[in-house]
Parts: C-alpha cells; sequence; structure tokens
C-alpha cells in the first residue's frame, strides 16, 4: 500500500463516520452503554477488593516468649517468622512499650504500678499477606521453640477470608459475563452496520478493488467509533468516580478508615487499557470479519 | 508481472477476448443454468447475447466477471483461466474489465465525478492525474455539466452513462453490460447503445446481454441467442425475434 492508498482509506474511514451518522450514533451509544456497565462494575469490585485487603492487613497474630528467654533467641525467632511467607510484616513489641500502651489505656488506673506487670509480656505482632494462610502460620508458630502462646482471632481471619473470596468469584463472574454481553452487542451492532452496506461492497469489487482497499475504510471507521465509545465512558467513570470519592472523604470522613477507596488514577491505570482495548479490539475485529463476508464476490 | 499473467494464460486461448469450451454451470439447487457452451469472441467485436429472462445470460455474464465459476469446462477471458483463478488476482483481472448493469449501481453517497473517480483510485492513479482523466471522460459520456450531482438526482439515462464512465475510465480491454437500457426509454437507449459503438470503434470489445429486440434488430452486430442454457444460434450480423 502507498501512501497515497494510506490517506485515502484513512479519509473514507472519516467521512463514513460522518456519513452513516445512524450507524455511529447506535454503535456509539452501544460500546458507551456497555463500557459504563463494565466500568462501573469494574470500580465497585476493585473497591470491595480492596478495602477487605485493607481490613486483612490489620488482622495480626501476637507470639509471646518463654520467661528469661535470651534476647538472641528472640532476635533469631523473630528472623524466622520475617522469613515466612505467609508473613508481610513483623514488629517487636518489648515489655515496656506493651506496658507504656497499656497504661495510656488504663489512664488514671495505671498510676501506682512502681514495676512493669508486663515484663513478660514483649511480643512479635505479626501481620499476614494473606489471612487465609493463618491457620497454616499459627501451627509452625505453635511448635517453635521458645514460643509460649500465640494469639490469633480466628472469626476475624476466617470472615474476611471468606468475604474476599466471595468478592473474587462474584468479580470474576460478573465481569466476565458483562465483557460477553458486551462484545456481543457491540459486535452485532457492528455486523448489522455494515451489512446495511454490502450493495456498496460489491460495486467495489465488481471495479476491481482489493479486498484491502475494499476493507480498510470500514476497519478504520469502526476502530475509530470503538475507540470514542470507549473514552467517553471512561471520562464520565473518571469524573464519577472522583467525585465520589471527594464527597466520601468531605461528608463521610469518619469511615475514612473503614472505607478505604483506590485512589483515581491507581484504578484508570488499569481501566482505561482494558475500555480502550475492547472497544477498539471489538470495532477492528468487528469490522474485519463481518466485512470479509461480503468480499466474496 | 508479465510471468504472472503467462502463468494464467493457455497460449491458444490468449488470442480471444472471451473462450469458453464445454462450459456447464449448476446451481446449488441442481437446476442447470448453462449447459455445454462453447463461444469465442474476438478482441474488438460487438456482440449481443439475447434470449428469454432465465435463459442463462446474466449467469454467462457472472461467470465471465468471475463472480461465479463454472461447474465444468473452461472459461477464459483476456487471456485469464478464471477455472484456476485465485482469490487474490480478480482484482487484477477486474480492472481489465468494465461492467455496467441495468440497474446502475452507483455509489449513492458520492457525486458522479467520485464514482468515476473511486474507478481510478482504486488502480491508484495519482490524484493529478484523476483531475485531468474524470472530466474528460465525463466529457465523453456527456456529464460535464453534471460532475457534482449525486446519482439520486439523474435520470435513469444519465445514472447509466455515469456508470458507463466508470466502466471505462480505465481503459478496459472488455466491456461487459448487463441489460444496459432495462431501465431506460427509447431515446436514452439509443443514446447508450451509440455510445457503446462509438467505445467499440476504439477497439473495445463490446458483449451486451438484452432482450431488447428493437435494438439488436437495429444495430446489425453478432448474435448469440440462448435458449434454457443452450446456445441456439450465433450470426454475424444477426436479428432477434422473441
Amino acid at each position: 500500500m502507498n501512501l497515497r492508498t494510506f490517506f485515502y482509506t484513512l479519509g473514507q474511514g472519516i467521512k463514513n463516520i460522518f456519513k452513516n451518522g445512524w450507524f455511529t450514533i447506535a454503535s456509539l451509544a452501544t460500546i458507551s452503554a456497555c463500557l459504563f456497565v463494565f466500568g462501573t462494575f469494574f470500580l465497585v469490585a476493585v473497591n470491595l477488593d480492596h478495602i477487605v485487603k485493607t481490613a486483612e492487613q490489620g488482622v495480626s497474630i501476637t507470639v509471646f516468649f518463654d520467661e528469661g528467654l535470651p534476647d538472641e533467641k528472640i532476635k533469631e525467632i523473630g528472623d524466622l517468622i520475617a522469613m515466612r511467607s505467609e508473613v508481610s510484616k513483623v514488629e517487636f513489641i518489648s515489655a515496656d512499650q506493651a506496658w507504656e500502651d497499656f497504661s495510656k489505656e488504663l489512664g488514671e488506673n495505671a498510676e501506682g504500678f512502681t514495676e512493669n506487670p508486663l515484663e513478660n509480656c514483649a511480643n512479635y505482632q505479626i501481620y499476614l499477606r494473606d489471612v487465609s494462610l493463618q491457620s497454616r502460620l499459627v501451627n509452625y508458630l505453635e511448635n517453635v521453640e521458645g514460643i509460649r502462646k500465640v494469639n490469633k482471632s480466628d472469626i476475624t481471619a476466617n470472615t474476611l477470608a471468606g468475604v474476599n473470596m466471595i468478592i473474587a468469584y462474584v468479580s470474576i463472574g460478573m465481569i466476565g459475563i458483562l465483557l460477553a454481553v458486551s462484545i456481543f452487542l457491540i459486535s452485532n451492532t457492528v455486523t448489522i452496520g455494515i451489512s446495511m452496506r454490502q450493495e456498496e461492497i460489491k460495486i467495489m469489487k465488481y471495479i476491481g478493488a482489493t479486498d484491502f482497499f475494499v476493507r480498510s475504510p470500514y476497519v478504520i471507521e469502526c476502530i475509530i467509533i470503538g475507540l470514542v465509545g470507549s473514552l467517553i465512558p471512561l471520562a464520565v467513570l473518571f469524573y464519577g468516580y472522583n467525585f465520589a470519592l471527594e464527597f466520601i472523604e468531605d461528608k463521610f470522613f469518619f469511615i475514612r478508615d473503614i472505607v478505604a477507596c483506590i485512589p483515581v488514577f491507581d484504578v484508570f491505570k488499569y481501566l482505561a487499557p482494558i475500555s480502550i482495548i475492547i472497544g477498539v479490539g471489538i470495532g477492528f475485529f468487528g469490522s474485519f470479519f463481518t466485512v470479509r463476508k461480503h468480499l466474496k464476490v | 508481472m508479465a510471468r504472472n499473467r503467462r502463468k494464467d494464460m493457455g497460449d491458444k486461448h490468449s488470442r480471444y477476448a472471451v473462450c469458453l469450451e464445454n462450459v456447464n454451470k449448476q446451481y446449488e439447487d441442481g437446476i442447470p443454468a448453462l449447459v455445454d457452451i462453447n463461444l469465442k469472441i474476438n478482441p474488438g467485436e460487438f456482440v449481443f447475447i439475447v434470449g428469454e429472462s432465465g435463459c442463462g445470460k446474466s449467469t454467462l455474464i457472472r461467470l465471465l466477471l468471475r463472480e461465479l465459476t463454472a461447474t465444468s469446462g473452461k472459461v477464459y477471458v483476456n487471456g485469464y483461466d478464471l477455472n484456476k483463478m485465485k482469490h487474490r488476482v480478480i482484482p487484477k483481472f477486474r480492472r481489465g474489465i468494465g461492467v455496467v448493469f441495468q440497474d446502475f449501481r452507483l455509489l449513492k453517497d458520492r457525486t458522479v465525478y467520485e464514482n468515476v473517480a473511486f474507478a481510478q483510485r482504486v488502480v491508484q492513479k495519482k490524484e493529478s492525474e484523476i483531475r485531468k482523466n474524470v472530466p474528460s471522460m465525463l466529457g465523453i459520456v456527456g456529464l460535464a455539466s453534471k460532475y457534482n450531482s449525486k446519482p439520486t438526482h439523474l435520470s435513469g439515462g444519465e445514472q447509466q452513462r455515469t456508470a458507463l464512465a466508470r466502466a471505462l475510465i480505465n481503459k478496459p480491454s472488455i466491456l461487459l453490460a448487463d441489460e444496459p437500457t432495462g431501465n431506460l426509454d427509447p431515446r436514452n437507449s439509443e443514446e447508450i447503445m451509440t455510445l457503446l459503438e462509438k467505445i467499440n470503434e476504439n477497439g473495445t470489445t463490446i458483449v451486451v446481454v438484452t432482450h431488447d429486440v428493437q435494438i439488436v434488430n437495429a444495430m446489425h452486430k453478432r448474435v448469440i441467442t440462448l435458449k434454457q442454457g443452450t446456445i441456439v444460434s450465433d450470426e454475424i450480423e444477426g436479428g432477434y425475434n422473441k
């Protein structure tokens, strides 16, 4: 293909967009609506997942040591724990630190203690990468020499792990269904729009146009429609999501720590390419294969 | 390029514009459309193919355009063996053939100029050449003043002239016309036929499929008559009686 043909087919593709106004509007509306629903669900799903993950990060296991265990041994245990794959973070709380924290909670009631009542309560706070792995880690910790006691919350861990799994399955299922519906609706619109112009394709073929020459303007037209159709819902969702974040921050600041939403750019760095790939991809493949059906003249 | 072309040519067939040997065409429903057709058309000839509706005239045109392939037999057009032709060669083959239809088949959303220019764009002519060739061709078919009109604003005769201009702009060696006067009044029909005769005088082979008795009998050209898919007569300076 020479440059002249390239610019001609590009120009024809752009002209087609305006020439076939109803097809353009119908396709844009379908693509935008499908990708808007898909994007909305994507935002809800990733945020729910994020909220649960954030909650999971707060779940910790506490281990206490045998009385009189030397500092070197405690350090050794800490190193062993930190090396475990289930562990995201290990914090050492000394007996003095434990008492200081606890005395703050006690307030006036803590006055009068001359010695540290939590002398044997130095501990490690262990945070998990994944709460569903808690029992595996607890099993290990209970068998480590020098560990006296392992404190954990089974209910919290199990509930969070369960919720996380439900969200993951529902999200994958819903995103899959929405994606399939979007692909079906968008490719149908493209197919109908191009099939209406099969007479035009036939004429071009009679004149001696190559398949490439006939197909290119349609493919370019549908790629542009796919691109614009994906950018419209992305823009709406971007501003809508940003507004929702500011609204929650402003009016519901008291739940800020519980409902920890993902910052707008962190979500859109995934949502934007996915939506654009769907829009442009369906535009390309839909038109490519539909025109091919009519090229056998 | 020359080597590729020779590959498609049968030597003894290349001297004919059209050469059909024992051609049969049967559609999927089993009904035979053409039966044992043997036909040779020399370059520069003007030939009418006549017969009642359903006798196989349009099937023959579609075979010559390589829109259909023969069920059996050999079809050569411009030296190309159409039975062996690969899909990617078809556009190149069709550029050597002009075609007009009864229903004109113009691109309705484009002007007369754009319709004719489109055929030149297909063969990747330079824009400067297109700007020179198209007005000249529109002048030949008498449509110079209508270059900016859309087909929907033209009369039947004008639409057929546009189709003719589009068919001829790339200087094809063969022009196939499928009922070119079918939708035209007698005056416009006569004008189109006069144009075809003029084109033929310049060396282009013309094959006209028609069942218009008056036109065939007035022009005294070679007439091939089809009946139920078979050639029943082939006369130089022939006539046609329904």
